[in-house]
């Protein structure tokens, strides 16, 4: 991972825009630091200062020019930080213990900020200093002032202290940013490529998980999730593709054999019209194969013809079962019902009569004479259970998942007609309906139970197992 | 020519291939707005031997021209065309105020589906692939309705009369009891009396259901039907045309 992927990551900006805002906290806490400690004690110096002008003042209105010269002298001598300076005309000086005006302006309110030379421990040093301007009538000038150096030097390591904090607030913010989002960074990496791998083919793979149930974690389950989908979708896409082929392959295969057969020899109108008839009768048979095939990817795809509305399921069911009575009657089958009335269901009424239509066609199919086919619609709890039940053969208690694949047909059914699919768009249609399909005993027979939940179909909602 | 067959009770089955052995609707004009040339022309060629004249355009802009200059019977539509999509083809038909019955061809299934073709106005809506005898059989039931007369509450075929208000079916005079669904099977038979009607018409119209049940559970009510009302008389009158489907009618 390049430092330059690495600015380029959205969770690193993020990083860097909390530093800066962090940044500028930092700065605004640190000037309010510096203004109470550094600027206090100036405005104290100027306070100081003020205070001493004004008493200088004062003693000058009182006792003259002798006087405040006496107490500038004396106070020249005891203070060690205050400066002064009296002038007289031609700004010769009169007392104090500055030894030469500064040089430095002043402004407006007669302030100066100056450099002086004083005398420390016998060497000359170069000193900061601060000092106000007082006129006295028209040729005298009182100076009073302070050495400000130390204050200057505590500012100069505050400023540097401060100055460091900066740099160690960036410092340590630039290196938790870059940590933290490489650490974000490499989880977000390996989805990535297990995205990729699953794109290149490898179904199986899944994102690892920390089980910390945080935002990425929960991300990678629901992506996991979403991957069990697409392999159960593709494992039953290849399913189908592997399937089809023979099923369809060996209709194809006979109508060419026949066509070509056929024409091999002069044969006369009546032999071609009947190859010609019973191509007819392949084609259509194909075609209905065909057609169930899209009805049930159509509804495994979860885009069913029309939308969902709510109908009467019960009232459907007594169509279905009407419209088979005959059928049932023929082979001497008894079609019982016990139809509980006005159960509804929100859902794709075509879809779902077409899928009980399969299951009592199978049951009827495989009822021997005189046996009976059952049907119950019941309201059970919130939602409604339909159930065919038959006292044929039933089915094997391993074979049961299996019956539900497509083209899937028990060895013990191979000779009677069917394509293989009517159980498949059972299953798929139960699925798009939210509902549950169990094919169980009947003893003896078989008995396949839908369920519908409450909300059939309202929403498919989609949660990590 | 006709094919016995030993199902059902004295069923006579009729070959498809000799329309004169069935009167098919008195010749149509029919307009067939398709982009595949194949199949068009396959479709016209069927037409034409089954007694219609039919005229073919290849994409949406010539169906219009053709379909608002001629003077047709029966539109046939594809939903997707080149230049003019199908549905907007019928729909300006339509808002021009032609009233030619108009049957809608599309590879596209869905309710859904069926439901926008016959919203933007056509009268029928016909799946790929289709069996030709179900796209004529659909063809000449919309030209029948193309001139409703009153809906007629009394039906007669020969000897056979049906009151749709009393419920009541006699033939020769005797009452037959059926069951309401046996009732509505046969009403939609004798309205079409004469015409070919195909087991999926009879399943949309009968029994609404837009889908083909495993087993071919209409031939057993056909049967049913059949044991009502022919065993018990000398002439047959709900036959079987192979192939296609079937035909109340009263004798060859």
């Amino acid at each position: 991972m390049t430092l330059f992927r690495l600015l380029r990551t959205t969770t690193f900006r993020l990083a860097l825009l909390y530093l800066a805002l962090f940044l500028v906290s930092v700065l605004v806490l640190l000037s309010f630091v510096y203004w109470t400690t550094a600027g206090v004690a100036t405005r104290q110096t100027d306070e100081t200062i003020q205070a001493e002008v004004t008493g200088l003042a004062e003693q000058y209105r009182l006792r003259g020019l002798g006087g405040l010269s006496d107490i500038v002298t004396e106070r020249s001598r005891n203070q060690r930080y205050s400066l002064y300076l009296l002038t007289g005309p031609g700004g010769f000086a009169l007392a104090g213990n500055l030894t030469a005006w500064p040089e430095a302006k002043e402004d407006v309110l007669g302030w100066l900020d100056f450099e002086y030379r004083r005398q420390v421990g016998g060497e000359a040093e170069t000193h900061h200093a601060r000092a106000r301007h007082l006129t006295l009538g028209s040729d005298f000038n009182l100076l009073v002032g302070r050495d400000i150096e130390e204050r200057q030097r505590i500012e100069q390591a505050l400023r540097v202290s401060l100055a460091w904090a900066v740099a160690l607030t960036l410092g340590l913010g630039l290196l938790g940013g870059i940590l933290f989002s490489r650490n974000v960074l490499a989880r977000i990496e390996t989805i990535t490529r297990t995205a990729r791998d699953i794109m290149a083919g490898d179904l199986h793979r899944r994102v690892p998980r920390n089980g910390s149930d945080d935002e990425i974690d929960r991300l990678a389950a629901s992506l996991n999730y979403m991957f069990d989908e697409i392999e159960r979708l593709v494992t039953s896409m290849r399913e189908v593709t592997d399937n089809i082929a023979p099923d369809l392959r060996s209709p194809l295969n006979r109508m060419r054999n026949r066509l070509e057969v056929t024409l091999m020899r002069d044969a006369d109108v009546a032999e071609y019209r009947a190859a010609l008839d019973e191509t007819v009768a392949d084609v259509a048979a194909l075609l209905d194969t065909f057609n169930a095939l899209l009805a049930i990817a159509r509804a495994e795809a979860g885009r069913p013809e029309g939308a969902a509305l709510p109908f009467d399921l019960s009232a459907a069911v007594v169509d279905m079962v009407e419209l088979y009575e005959p059928v049932a009657e023929e082979k001497s089958i008894a079609l019982s019902r016990d139809i509980a009335a006005g159960v509804t269901l929100t859902g794709h009424r075509q879809l779902i009569s077409q899928a009980f239509g399969n299951l009592i066609d199978n049951a009827i199919k495989y009822t021997p004479a005189n046996g009976t086919v059952s049907v119950v619609v019941r309201r059970v709890g919130i939602g409604c259970e339909l159930i065919v039940a038959d006292t044929g053969p039933g089915i094997p208690e391993a074979d049961r998942e299996r019956v539900l694949d497509r083209f899937v047909r028990l060895e013990a059914s191979r000779n009677s007609p069917g394509s293989g699919l009517g159980l498949s768009l059972v299953r798929a249609v139960a699925r798009l309906h939210c509902a549950e399909l169990a094919l169980g005993d009947n003893l003896p027979g078989l008995r396949v139970t839908l369920r519908f939940p409450a909300d059939a179909l309202v929403h498919r909602t989609i949660s990590p197992p | 020519m006709s094919v016995f067959d030993g199902a059902g009770f004295f069923a006579p089955v009729i070959g498809l291939s000799k329309p004169a052995g069935v009167v098919y609707s008195s010749l149509m004009r029919i307009l067939v707005i398709e982009d595949d040339r194949q199949a068009s022309a396959y479709m016209v060629k069927g037409l034409a031997e089954s007694g219609h004249t039919a005229d073919n355009a290849a994409d949406g802009e010539e169906g219009y021209e053709m379909a608002s200059h001629g003077d047709y019977d029966v539109l046939v539509v594809d939903r997707m065309l080149p230049k003019l999509d199908g549905l907007k083809l019928v729909g300006q038909l339509r808002a021009e105020g032609l009233r030619t019955p108009i049957l809608f061809l599309s590879a596209l299934g869905d309710v859904d589906d069926r439901v926008k073709g016959l919203r933007a106005g056509g009268d029928d809506y016909l799946v790929k692939p289709y069996a030709f005898s179900e796209l004529l059989a659909r063809i000449e039931a919309l030209a029948r309705r193309r001139n409703p007369a009153e809906v007629e509450s009394k039906l007669k075929v020969a000897d056979l009369e049906l009151d749709c208000l009393t419920r009541r079916v006699i033939r020769s005079g005797r009452d037959i009891a059926l069951q309401p669904r046996e009732f509505r099977l046969l009403e939609y038979l004798m309205r079409n009396a004469g015409h070919v009607v195909t087991r999926t018409m009879l399943l949309e119209h009968v029994w609404d259901y837009h889908f083909d049940p495993q087993t071919n559970v209409i031939d057993v009510h056909i049967s049913r039907l059949r044991a009502k009302i022919d065993r018990d008389f000398e002439t047959p009158l709900l036959h079987t045309v192979r192939g296609a489907g079937y035909c109340l009618r009263d004798s060859f």
